[in-house]
């Protein structure tokens, strides 16, 4: 009555319209054929991760096109007249922290109606003057978002001020390459015609679930936007898009 | 049965009294006594020379007794002791180190001198509340209707999450539109319970997103006036939320069964507390709208404490820049209170970011007269004053955040910065209401000369004035100063043209002018009010500030005589007309009377002001009066009542009783009182005369008698009339008014057969038989002395008592009317002796009456041998089984006053005390204990002089053995 436990490891990649592939696939075997005492069994067992050839392990990281899922499935085979038992379950991976330091990257701004572009009626804006600055578009991933921002003056009333945090997964095939840009989440930091000269603050924590480090490999890319969208009476929407590097430290 | 004839012992009274008496041993100084008034002043000297005794050694022994209560005071309170080191957990985790610095650092402490916020509640929904239609919007709608901006292509995962956080519970996401003040207040309560059960059943989801959405009403200024009231509201459901939050992740940290102590360190929460936390953190910064994510997040503040040492010193300066965020500067201000509160609550060492909030909304000051702000003002159709005091609740409630134990320096920084911005009239009033009184009261020139200064379209003058006001009751200004204040603050309170508004602050401002001026001044202050509050009847809507008047004044004018000079007092009290109210204030009045009146008086003024405060009293209680209301009235007439003397003008004092029964006749404990009184009366006059009565003075004593006689049996109590007819018969008696006494003896012993066998007390219904043996045997002891009337029968009174107490229908299986009859054997005895145990002076008793005549003692002993029958014939009955234990003690009982009062060399009694011994022991129900106590008695009796038959008699008492 042999039975055989054995463990696989996959990784599953998803790429547009294209088959996932597998970047590791190791096996092991957990127990000899024999038989289990009677009652509870644990059984300990660690395997390294290897990957195939010169591919790299990228963290775990569910979007919408571009999917990076690590599973571990046991198999128990057992004797012709029972069916073989199996379990998959789905593990995290969190690429090691790099070890280089950020370099910060401050980004200052101003947007006035000039600044703007695909505007059809400039002189159909109200005036307004708002500057700020990001500390840096280099984010480490488990820190906030931070920056400052003042509306130095603004003919219009101001309804409100958002960040808008925003994925771009890109996908190359055969047919040239797919770009897709999703909202992950939206952070209003201003609600109302706020004090002109006083700054507000920038702040955004990234969503542990949405995000990974920013990935570029060959097949694919994912990467990170922020919006700064005013919004001012009546209906006058103004964005700033600042791309950022996000990273994990 | 035979009937056993009764033998009374010969008693010789002043013997027995010697032979008795304790012997006064005087007290050396020095020596211990426990009436001994305290000394305390030596007490702080024996505590150091003493240290480490208790304090129960030193408290006796010698002449400086420590006092236990002050003792107490000086910091070795054994309960505050035991407390702080009986929590063994709490002492394990705080460090030495932490310890030290908290004691150095007393900022971390709140004391009791910082007003809660649990205070300003009541008090802000009280105040800010309107009549306009409110609207719930429970719905997250604002965020789907507005998504247009973005790229829309979320994945599922995130929509269905994300919609998840939007709707709370099906079908209940609907606009609630038109909901009146109590509609609205309902629903969030509703919402806050509905809170609550979400949590108990472990929807965590769910209880967030109800705060969410709550929180978002705080981003709603429509109806502006209820804003406050609002937040008050919402932020209860708040702090329900951290309390769960918090709550939940602590008690994630018990250990092993070990709770974490007060005072823990993040290092000693474990993971899963620790990522539980971290979780809820996560979650409200993903919260997209600005006002529930900074509410929701400063909700939970001190869960930071879970995570890191420094957590909380970060987030407060975030949440504090925050706030800048929000552009509406009424919700931003309120936003800051929030803040302010929590951080008191969970961090008050953390000044820093209470003044940057302070500093912070000085910055965007100017916006409030700003064109949003104006513009939604003329939307709503409110004016300018009264949208500015909506900031005061928030700016107070910062400004004294702020102002709690900081240095003077900050404080003039503070007012400084105030000073210079335009339209400070607002910024002055929170300075007013928050800063502590003495720096205001200091400076109230400047304050006054500021608050001319200010804009009159603004912040409303009147409530500038009321908040000096309420300084100045609390502290004083320079001396120079004080009828300078007074004569400006008067002279734009007195040209307020809304009484309201007039009397809100003139409330105020009467607490300055009693506590340092005289009567003239308050006159002149009363006399203003009612000029101001009587047309068109403007009092009707200020009777609370009003009565706050009076009670103000009676605080500081205890001397009645000098308050009712204050011609303005009693016109003033002319304006409250109705009725409840005027009797509130006429019970405030008396109590103060009551409370401070050292002396009798019978100044004319005073009597004639107070009878009409009372008779006000009086005449309010009706048929729906309250028992505890009329008690309340009562003790507050009789209080009065005690307190009028005319001195020795007896007859003017006894007119003035008659009066006042005229006057206050529907309440019975006043009409006791005033039969109490005139009784005293009578003692006064008799002690006057040394009991030797003039004629004027008999007439006079019988007037009072009279009084007396003619006012109980309008009285309801049986047992007040019982008592008052014994207590007055007795009164009578001892001014020599021989019939008068009678009258009232008879008027008891006819009354008592109308005694009904259960009456209520306190509202519950009580078996009267205790009451009644109890006023029985204090009748008896009165009847000892009470003279035969000549022309009835010998023992007249007795013999009808024991006809009454015959006939009365007593409680089957009791043994009270045995009882009685024990009694009346030992009243009877004593009656038989030669000189009786006491007399009224100048008042001949039956023993002088008859000179111990043997006819008088052969009818004593008739009633006894009937009273002895009927005890017997009780005794018999009782031989039953449930009965014999009743049998056994009343026998042993009839045993005990046989020894006491029978002569045992009777044979017959002699014969009879053996048998009822035997009777006692007969069925194993007499307590061994007793009958050997007993024993020892009578052979102690027998060793004295004319006892010695006694030997005799205790060999015959067998005592009973057990085994």
């Amino acid at each position: 009555m042999g039975t055989a436990l054995d463990i696989k490891v996959k990784r599953a990649n998803k790429v547009y319209h294209a088959g996932p592939i597998q970047i590791i696939n190791s096996t092991i075997e957990m127990v000899k054929p024999g038989k289990f005492p009677s009652g509870r069994t644990e059984i300990p067992f660690e395997f390294p991760l290897h990957v195939k050839g010169n591919r790299v392990l990228y963290e775990t990281y569910h979007g919408v096109f571009v999917n990076i899922q690590y599973t571990l499935r046991c198999d128990m085979r057992r004797s012709l007249l029972a069916k073989d038992l199996t379990k998959t379950c789905e593990f995290i991976v969190h690429s090691a922290p790099q070890k280089r330091k950020l370099t910060p990257s401050p980004v200052a701004f101003t947007v006035t109606p000039e600044t703007l572009q695909n505007v059809k009626e400039r002189a159909l804006l109200p005036k307004f003057l708002i500057r700020g600055h990001l500390n840096s578009t280099n984010c480490v991933i488990t820190q906030p978002l931070t920056g400052e921002l003042v509306v130095e003056s603004s003919e219009a009333a101001i309804k409100s001020i958002e960040l808008q945090l925003v994925r771009v997964e890109t996908c190359g095939c055969a047919e040239g390459y797919a770009r897709d840009a999703t909202e992950i989440q939206n952070i209003q930091i201003a609600d109302g015609d706020v004090c002109r000269g006083l700054s507000v603050p920038i702040y955004m924590v990234f969503p542990r679930l949405f995000t990974c480090p920013t990935l570029e490999t060959t097949n694919f890319k994912v990467e990170f936007e922020v919006n700064i969208v005013v919004l001012l009476h009546p209906e006058h929407l103004i964005t700033e898009n600042f791309p950022l590097k996000l990273c994990r430290m | 049965m035979a009937v056993f004839p009764w033998h009374s012992r010969n008693r010789n009274y002043k013997a027995e009294f010697v032979s008795c008496r304790l012997e006064a041993v005087p007290l050396e100084f020095g020596d211990y006594h426990p009436l001994k008034p305290i000394t305390v002043t030596e007490s702080k000297t024996k505590k150091v020379s003493r240290k480490g005794s208790t304090s129960s050694t030193s408290s006796s022994s010698s002449s400086s007794v420590v006092d236990p209560l002050s003792s107490v005071l000086d910091g070795t309170d054994p309960l505050s002791m035991f407390a702080a080191s009986a929590d063994p957990a709490a002492l394990a985790a705080t460090t030495d180190n932490s310890r030290k610095k908290r004691d150095r650092d007393d900022n971390s402490i709140v004391g009791s001198d910082f007003e809660p916020w649990a205070s300003k509640r009541g008090e802000i929904l009280a105040r800010y509340t309107t009549t306009e239609k409110l609207s719930i919007n429970l719905f997250m709608g604002s965020e789907k209707g507005k998504a247009g901006t973005a790229i829309s292509a979320m994945s599922e995962k995130v929509r269905t999450r994300l919609e998840e956080l939007d709707d709370f519970e099906e079908g209940s996401q609907k606009e609630l539109l038109n909901l009146t003040q109590q509609d609205y207040v309902n629903r969030i309560e509703e919402l806050n319970q509905s809170l609550k059960d979400a949590w108990a059943s472990d929807q965590k989801v769910k209880a967030l997103k109800i705060v969410i959405q709550c929180s978002k009403l705080l981003s709603d200024t429509s109806v502006i006036q209820f804003y406050p009231s609002k937040f008050v509201l919402i932020t209860d459901i708040l702090d329900t939320f951290g309390k769960l939050v918090y709550e939940r992740i602590f008690s994630m940290c018990m250990d092993n069964h070990s709770i974490l102590p007060d005072h823990f360190s993040p290092e000693n929460v474990n993971d899963t507390a620790k990522e539980t936390c971290l979780n809820w953190f996560f979650k409200i910064a993903s919260i997209r709208e600005l006002i529930p994510r900074f509410y929701v997040e400063a909700s939970i503040l001190k869960c930071n404490k879970f995570l890191s040492k420094t957590g909380i010193s970060e987030c407060l300066p975030r949440l504090t820049c925050m706030v800048r965020g929000i552009g509406d500067p009424l919700v931003s201000v309120y936003a800051r209170a929030y803040l302010c509160r929590v951080g008191m609550e969970v961090a008050p060492h953390l000044k820093e970011s209470l003044n940057k909030n302070f500093f912070d909304f000085l910055l965007t000051f100017k916006q409030i007269h700003g064109d949003t702000v104006q513009n939604q003002l003329v939307l709503q159709g409110v004016e300018l004053p009264s949208y500015l005091p909506l900031y005061s609740p928030a700016m107070d409630w910062i400004f004294q955040c702020i102002s709690y134990h900081a240095p003077e320096a900050l404080l003039t920084e503070m007012m400084e910065r105030c000073k210079k911005l335009a339209n400070n009239a607002l910024l002055l009033n929170s300075v007013m209401s928050a800063f502590r009184a003495e720096f205001i009261a200091t400076r109230s020139m400047d304050f006054i000369g500021m608050i001319k200064e200010c804009d009159e379209s603004g912040f409303p003058k009147h409530l500038l004035f009321r908040s000096l006001g309420l300084n100045l009751a609390l502290a004083n200004p320079p001396e120079s100063d004080r009828l300078q204040i007074l004569n400006e603050a008067w002279k734009v309170i007195t040209k307020l043209k809304n009484p309201q508004d007039y009397i809100n602050c003139a409330e105020v401002w009467v607490e300055y002018t009693c506590k340092h001026f005289t009567k003239r001044e308050v006159n002149t202050v009363l006399a203003d009010v009612i000029k101001h509050m009587t047309p068109d009847r403007a009092f009707e809507d200020s009777y609370p500030q009003l009565q706050s008047i009076i009670k103000k004044v009676i605080a500081h004018f205890h001397d009645f005589s000098v308050l009712f000079s204050v011609e303005k007092f009693l016109p003033f009290l002319d304006m409250f007309q109705k009725e409840s109210v005027r009797v509130e204030v006429c019970k405030c009045i008396m109590e103060v009377f009551i409370k401070h009146q050292q002396e009798p008086t019978k100044d004319p003024v005073i009597l004639n002001a107070l009878l009409h405060i009372c008779k006000t009293m009086h005449d309010s209680v009706n048929a729906l009066t309250l028992e505890d209301e009329k008690r309340m009235l009562a003790y507050l007439i009789n209080g009065f009542i005690k307190m009028v003397s005319f001195g020795r003008d007896f007859e003017q004092q006894l007119s003035f009783y008659v009066e006042a029964r005229s006057m206050f006749c529907n309440l019975e404990p006043v009409l006791v009182q005033l039969i109490h009184s005139v009784n005293r009366l009578a003692m006064e006059t008799r002690k006057v005369m040394k009991g030797n009565h003039s004629r004027k003075t008999a007439a006079f004593v019988r007037a009072c008698v009279a009084y007396c006689f003619i006012t109980i049996p309008s009285l309801v109590g049986i047992f007040t009339r019982l008592n008052l007819y014994l207590h007055s018969g007795q009164v009578a008696l001892a001014n020599q008014c021989l019939s008068q006494a009678d009258a009232f003896f008879k008027a008891a012993i006819s009354l008592v057969p109308e005694v009904p066998k259960m009456i209520n007390i306190d509202g519950k219904m009580r078996p009267s038989e205790s009451f009644l043996l109890e006023f029985l045997c204090n009748f008896f002891s009165t009847l000892l002395i009470v003279p035969d009337h000549p022309e009835h029968g010998v023992l007249f009174l007795v013999r009808e008592l024991l006809n009454v107490i015959q006939d009365y229908t007593w409680e089957d299986n009791s043994d009270e009317k045995i009882r009685i009859y024990t009694c009346v054997l030992h009243l009877l005895s004593a009656m038989s002796q030669e000189t009786y145990l006491y007399h009224v002076d100048k008042v001949d008793s039956n023993d002088s009456l008859y000179g111990g005549d043997s006819k008088f003692l052969a009818e004593n002993n008739k009633l006894c041998e009937t009273v002895m029958a009927q005890i017997l014939e009780h005794l018999k009955t009782l031989a039953k089984d449930e009965a014999l234990k009743r049998q056994s003690s009343l026998g042993l009982s009839f045993f005990n006053s046989i020894l006491a009062h029978g002569d045992l060399r009777s044979n017959r009694l002699n014969q009879l005390s053996v048998n009822l011994w035997h009777l006692a022991q007969r069925h194993g129900c007499a307590d061994t204990r007793t009958m050997v106590k007993t024993l020892e008695y009578i052979k102690k009796r027998s060793k004295h002089p004319d006892m010695g038959h006694l030997t005799e008699l205790a060999l015959r008492l067998p005592l009973q053995t057990r085994t």
